[in-house]
């Protein structure tokens, strides 16, 4: 078995290149998609029959936790495969996957948190689903914090793909804490096995809005990888002569204008 | 595959088996302590501990609910089908509490079997509906219902 393709696809260099072509239409496609989910959800969907309008904030708390699980595995195996595979691309991606799942776990935790006040009358409870994602947000930004820790690039790496890779078993635990304990957290309203436990009204806009988070993760992580390249291959030839031909552009824009 | 790629292969699939393996463990040894709260069944069988400060949730018994008139203080009974414990608090209840929901009471209990709670928390389901719809299946289940039973109404509104 060749596995010629794999290693081009961990070219840098072909990932910058390729990513500038279809970023645009995937950023398009993003704003679109977040756009019609939003205001479906928050003004057109019905309120419910107990929470009333607080329930809205589920069309953010549900997408931004669904991406910061998904979110984690992506850095795991990206982590994994520099691991393996000693690929430079991969580790970039790990290396960016982790802030914004740092910050989507963030998100997560908050709309819960001001979710939690008016529903269950508290903020902040120790129980197993709460914590475990709890520890999600610890583990992201301590793959973060190892990408600073040492002067090696490669070491840093290595270290951050390492916790990452000990940290997955905390996902299927964060994913099934509701149905393994009793915990003030209700179960899953959409399952892979059964049809959701939301009218098809309510649950519409709440898939537009997951399907959009996908994309804007993969914006995100995209945007950020690109310049992580550019940080990391700035003395290459082909990243100078990228930056000599933006500056020549510049200065001969601001020749024309003058 | 290179045998070199294979043996780095192998080492990351021993770190995910390996730790699996062990915070499974941990996990099992720790399964009951993972609870945030006892069921009434467990409390009344004694199997929670006795004179300490810990939390109970079930579901709150309808027409149990007793208000006092001249201050904040409730008692209410909760049940998980099989035993039915009676909670008293002195207190703002939150919104969404409701005869017929679910609830999670801390505090301790007394020598009357009764739990004294400083906490009372709602929990509410995983079930989204817009109120139509739920009035729609009440008015089928009242109609349906010939005599009053103990069965969980979908939808109670406490706001009337």
């Amino acid at each position: 078995m060749s596995w010629q393709w794999f290693h081009r696809l961990g070219s840098p260099r072909w990932f910058y290149q390729s990513s500038a072509r279809w970023l645009p239409w995937l950023s398009l496609a993003t704003a679109v998609v977040l756009l019609s989910g939003l205001i479906w959800g928050l003004a057109i969907a019905p309120e419910d029959a107990k929470q009333g309008n607080s329930f809205r904030i589920i069309y953010i708390h549900v997408p931004a936790s669904f991406l910061a699980l998904a979110g984690y595995y992506i850095m795991a195996t990206a982590g994994a495969v520099g691991l393996i595979w000693k690929m430079k691309l991969s580790y970039m991606v790990m290396k960016s996957a982790a802030p914004i799942g740092a910050a989507l776990t963030f998100i997560a935790l908050f709309t819960g948190a001001i979710w939690g006040k008016p529903t269950w009358g508290t903020y902040w409870v120790w129980d197993a689903r709460i914590t475990s994602m709890l520890i999600l947000l610890f583990l992201y930004l301590g793959v973060m914090a190892l990408q600073y820790a040492y002067h090696s690039a490669d070491v840093a790496s290595k270290a951050g793909a390492i916790l990452g890779l000990v940290g997955t078993v905390n996902i299927p635990i964060i994913y099934k804490s509701v149905d393994w304990w009793y915990t003030l957290h209700q179960p899953a309203t959409i399952k892979f096995t059964s049809a959701p436990s939301m009218h098809p009204d309510m649950f519409q806009p709440l898939l537009v809005m997951i399907i959009g988070f996908y994309l804007f993760y993969a914006v995100a992580l995209i945007l950020h990888t690109r310049s992580e390249i550019l940080r990391r291959e700035r003395k290459t030839s082909w990243v100078r002569d990228l930056l000599n031909t933006k500056k020549q552009a510049k200065a001969d824009k601001q020749a024309g204008e003058s | 595959m290179h045998p070199l790629r294979k043996q780095r292969l192998q080492l990351v699939i021993l770190i995910l088996v390996a730790t699996t393996v062990v915070v499974g463990l941990v996990l099992y040894m720790l399964r009951e302590n993972g609870n945030f709260f006892y069921t009434p069944e467990q409390i009344v069988s004694g199997e929670a501990p006795q004179n300490v400060y810990l939390r109970a949730g079930g579901m709150v018994v309808d027409g149990s609910l007793k208000r006092a008139d001249d201050s904040l203080w409730v008692q209410f009974q909760i049940t998980d089908g099989l035993e039915n414990l009676t909670v008293e608090h002195t207190g703002i209840l939150p919104d969404l509490f409701t005869e017929g929901e679910a609830a999670i009471a801390s505090g301790k209990v007394d020598e009357n079997s009764v739990l004294q709670a400083t906490e009372i928390l709602a929990k509410h389901d995983e079930n989204y509906t817009p109120p139509e719809v739920a009035d729609a299946m009440n008015e089928a289940y009242e109609r349906k219902q010939e005599k009053p039973s103990g069965d969980k109404k979908f939808y109670m509104d406490n706001t009337k």
